[in-house]
């Protein structure tokens, strides 16, 4: 007995998991499916974590209407899924005389993008304000909209929102071919058997070419990942508490030094086309060139509190920008081809994809709308999604009160970023469960602290063993094939 | 659950260093020393090194870590030192107050006359290094691996490259050995051993473990699991040298790269830390910048023997006893002076009990609510009355008063508290 769904989404990054999540609103069953053991595994998963404000884009592309529309649309979407968002402002700040001008154009093009809020502040205001920024500072575009987030966080939410209002996320479930009839997709089969659905939207990310060629859709359109490096540093040691973008260049926004929501300084991403879309490693080249982009920023920053590195893929496509008279090869796709009934193509999702999409979701139901399709809310939508404990941000005497109603978050498994068993077995118990450590790494920020799992490694495979009832040879980082552990160590005869 | 809320002596962790502290403490005379651990055992990380070369400076044998452990565990339950196990401290004042979370023990506060750190230290991690490539499972430090060896019973890996000379990473190539893993090779970027010879002898020498110097690793192989890691040889400014490169099929990368003292507590309390040692400036007698706060052992700075870092903990713990007995002299000097009915509060707060003999005492206090007919004004210990006094009203605006005089001064000297009420007659 095949499954029959409404509406099947295929890719759980933040575009995916937004998209399933908005879906639910309505009438119909929705099915999200990812290849990996866990949402947000791809792009998702490492990049700057920052919701732009929408100068950067080329004027009267897809990409500038999506940024500014998304961008606005943050405040609700944190506000009912309970992740953390900060509009803090970003600055592009201008080194030297010679990169003046480039702010200018950013103006222009803030301007002709309708970004509210921003401004040209001159260097000994820049410097005001922030105090670990370059002497050199000749100016910087301030927009007061831009904002940071947790990634992670936001696209969790989404996919249990999405779940609480009735969607189904199957992981480990990889798409690979259409069920075709006629010029209709009426479903899809998987490594884990066929699902038949009246809708199939593609939010496959780096795989998005993949996907939409299978429905025949633009052969020529092609997925270059993008390589982009970072550093993570102890917040203990280094405070930048400023979003600090330099002048953008032919290759992209550059190399930021910025913060996140959870107090850390990041530098990155450089930015180097590659051709394999699983290759996130980092590389002595990449971070030298990180170091050096963040120096002429920043120039007092030492790699002594470095706690991490990491790397991510953007998914760079060629998509040619729609609008008349403009010249851009690499906008987003987000469309109901011609080719093929049933099919919402969405491809080249780079940054700004995070601040996108929320925008990018409603346009899909706009597009499946004018292509006649009825939506109606559900009676029983709730588009809350309830927040958990975090023990690290509360005050002693909350901590104490959650202590005495459940003692499980009084055992301490992460020492530095202070996560608690009772937060831990929360996420495996979740409406999506965190089954990896990993997943539980990317719910809690357990780990990424300055040990960085030395501690709580072995705690979390035994807490993870014992919750889904399984050997703690079973555990893994990230999915089949990723586990700790190799063998029971030798019986001692007794 | 938890038996007092002010301690003598308060020691955070029970690794050689803070039972040392703990027992030296008693020994002193502390009279109430509790030990605060997170794990559920006494014994720190001495529980995971089920290898010997303990206690040979200090008992001239030459024991496991656990069996070390387990004589100074002894001693402590000897000497009657109490102990929160399970618990992690979450934070520590300047003024020695401490925030604790236990599954046992629940939120607790504590007031600590003295603290010893002995939090220990912990290891230096891939990231801090930044060896370049894929971030796959597979790469631990050391001393994870020997964690999850020798305390969880299980295997991190079969073929392994080991980064670093540290003595963790020499102890775990034969440990990993013994299980019957392969070690296919150590690394140390400098041109000399991190850690102990007798390490090098006893733990790579005596199993064929070939130990390269001025090599490390330049890239990790590998999406889920490590596959393989580069390796290459480096000049003396640590960059590769061409052609030196070699890439060793593993599943498993350790490191032993060095220790860092752990002193996140530390920091929120106020003790300045030494750039660099990475743990706190202390005197002779161990004590911090911050009065009553001691520290000893790898919390300070990183040892090689477990039997120095006893040896600093029983400083430590004998200076914490002194400071703490000290104050609680002070303390027992003063007696508190307490509003009682009617009172809304006494000046002075204490009498100092060495003060008795000279000048009378004069307690200045002010009523909550009028009382517009004649009033007892009463100084008692309990139900030892102690002074008495009339007045014909009491009134919130304006300040009462009632003076000790040398005749009660014996009274006020046996007192533990004086409360001042004020009752209608």
């Amino acid at each position: 007995m095949q499954e029959k769904y409404d509406y099947i989404v295929i890719g759980a990054g933040v575009v995916g998991c937004i998209i399933a999540r908005t879906l639910s609103r309505y009438e119909g069953r929705v099915l999200l499916i990812d290849k990996e053991s866990d949402v947000c595994m791809g792009t998702t998963a490492a990049n700057t974590a920052i919701v732009h404000a929408g100068y950067d884009p080329k004027p009267n592309t897809l990409k500038a209407r999506m940024n500014v529309a998304g961008n606005a649309m943050w405040d609700t979407l944190a506000g009912e899924l309970n992740f953390p968002f900060e509009r803090r402002g970003d600055f592009v700040v201008a080194v030297g005389e010679d990169e003046l001008p480039a702010l200018e154009t950013l103006m222009g093009y803030a301007k002709k993008n309708g970004v509210p809020g921003c401004v040209i502040l001159p260097g000994p205001e820049v410097r005001r304000r922030e105090k670990n920024i370059t002497p050199d500072v000749s100016g910087a575009l301030w927009a007061s909209t831009g904002g940071i987030t947790d990634p992670f966080a936001v696209t969790v939410a989404a996919a249990e929102n999405a779940v609480m209002n009735g969607a189904v996320v199957k992981l480990n479930t990889e798409f690979q071919e259409f069920i075709m009839e006629g010029d209709r997709i009426i479903g899809i089969k998987t490594n884990q058997g066929d699902f038949m659905s009246r809708w199939v939207i593609n939010s496959a990310g780096l795989f998005s070419d993949f996907v939409m060629h299978q429905a025949g859709v633009r052969p020529d359109f092609k997925i270059r990942p993008r390589k982009g490096e970072y550093f993570v540093f102890d917040r203990a040691d280094v405070e930048i508490d400023n979003v600090l973008f330099p002048v953008p260049s032919d290759k992209g926004k550059g190399i930021l030094v910025t913060t996140t929501v959870h107090g850390n300084t990041i530098l990155g991403p450089n930015a180097n086309i590659i051709d394999d879309k699983e290759d996130t490693s980092t590389t002595e080249e990449g971070m030298n060139e990180i170091w050096a982009g963040a120096n002429k920023l920043v120039p007092s920053l030492t790699k002594k509190y470095v706690i991490a590195t990491f790397a991510g893929l953007r998914p760079m496509g060629n998509g040619p920008c729609k609008t008349p008279g403009v010249d851009y090869n690499q906008d987003y796709i987000i469309e109901i081809p011609e080719e093929v009934k049933g099919f919402v193509n969405l491809g080249g999702i780079e940054s700004p994809g995070l601040a996108s999409s929320p925008a990018i979701a409603q346009e899909v139901i706009d597009l499946m709308k004018d292509a006649g399709e009825e939506f109606k809310v559900k009676k029983d939508y709730d588009p809350i999604r309830p927040e958990r404990p975090r023990f690290r941000e509360m005050s002693q005497k909350d901590r104490k009160l959650l202590v005495d109603m459940d003692p499980r978050y009084g055992r301490m498994v992460c020492r530095c970023e202070n996560v608690t068993e009772g937060e831990i077995i929360a996420e495996i118990h979740a409406p999506v469960p965190a089954t990896t450590y990993d997943a539980i790494k990317r719910r809690t920020w357990l780990g990424t602290g300055r040990c960085q799992g030395g501690f709580d490694t072995p705690r979390v495979v035994e807490i993870l063993a014992r919750e889904l009832g399984v050997s703690p040879l079973e555990i893994t980082k990230r999915g089949a094939g990723s586990e700790f552990l190799s063998r029971p160590t030798k019986k001692v005869e007794k | 659950m938890i038996k007092k809320q002010i301690y003598d002596v308060v020691v955070i962790g029970s690794g050689p260093g803070g039972l040392a502290a703990a027992a030296a403490a008693k020994k002193e005379g502390a009279d109430d020393v509790l030990v605060i651990e997170r794990d559920t055992e006494l014994g720190g990380i001495l529980l995971q090194c089920i290898h010997n070369g303990f206690g040979l400076e200090i008992f001239n044998e030459d024991l496991p870590g656990p069996s070390y452990a387990q004589r100074y565990i002894d001693e402590c339950r000897e000497l009657g030192v109490e102990t929160m196990l399970d618990t992690i401290v979450l934070e520590v004042t300047p003024g020695r107050k401490l925030y604790a979370s236990s599954t046992i023990h629940g939120f607790v506060e504590i007031q600590a006359r003295a603290i010893v750190l002995a939090m220990g230290c912990r290891e230096r991690t891939r990231a801090m290094i930044q060896i370049p490539g894929m971030r796959p499972a597979g790469v631990y430090t050391a001393g994870t691996a020997q964690r999850f060896t020798n305390i969880e019973g299980k295997m991190p890996g079969e073929r392994i490259v080991i980064l670093g000379s540290g003595d963790i990473g020499l102890i775990m190539a034969r440990r990993l050995t013994f299980e019957g893993a392969k070690v296919e090779r150590v690394l140390e970027i400098l041109p000399y051993l991190s850690g102990l010879t007798r390490n090098y002898v006893q733990c790579l020498q005596d199993f064929d473990i070939p130990l390269q110097f001025e090599h490390t690793v330049k890239f990790i192989h590998g999406k889920d699991r490590v596959e393989a890691v580069e390796i290459a040889q480096v000049d003396k400014n640590w960059n590769y040298i061409d052609g030196s490169e070699e890439t060793i099929p593993c599943d498993t990368l350790l490191l032993s790269v060095g220790l860092i003292p752990e002193n996140e507590l530390s920091r929120q309390a106020g003790v300045l830390l030494d750039p660099i040692t990475g743990g706190p400036y202390v005197d002779e007698s161990r004590e911090t910048n911050v009065p009553g706060i001691f520290a000893a052992g790898n919390v300070v700075h990183v040892y090689d023997l477990a039997d120095w870092v006893t040896l600093a903990g029983y400083d430590a713990g004998k200076s914490a006893a002194k400071y703490a007995m000290a104050l609680k002299a002070k303390e027992s000097a003063h007696i508190p002076v307490k509003a009682g009915n009617n009172v809304h509060h006494v000046v002075p707060h204490t009498i100092n009990k060495q003060n008795l003999k000279d000048d009378e005492i004069e307690l200045q206090f002010r009523v909550v609510r009028p009382i517009e007919d004649r009033v007892m004004i009463e100084v008692h210990d309990g139900e030892n009355r102690i002074a008495r006094k009339a007045a014909r009203y009491a009134r919130p605006g304006e300040m009462l008063t009632l003076v000790l005089k040398e005749r009660h001064f014996a009274d006020v000297e046996k007192a533990n508290s004086l409360t001042v009420d004020v009752n209608p007659r």
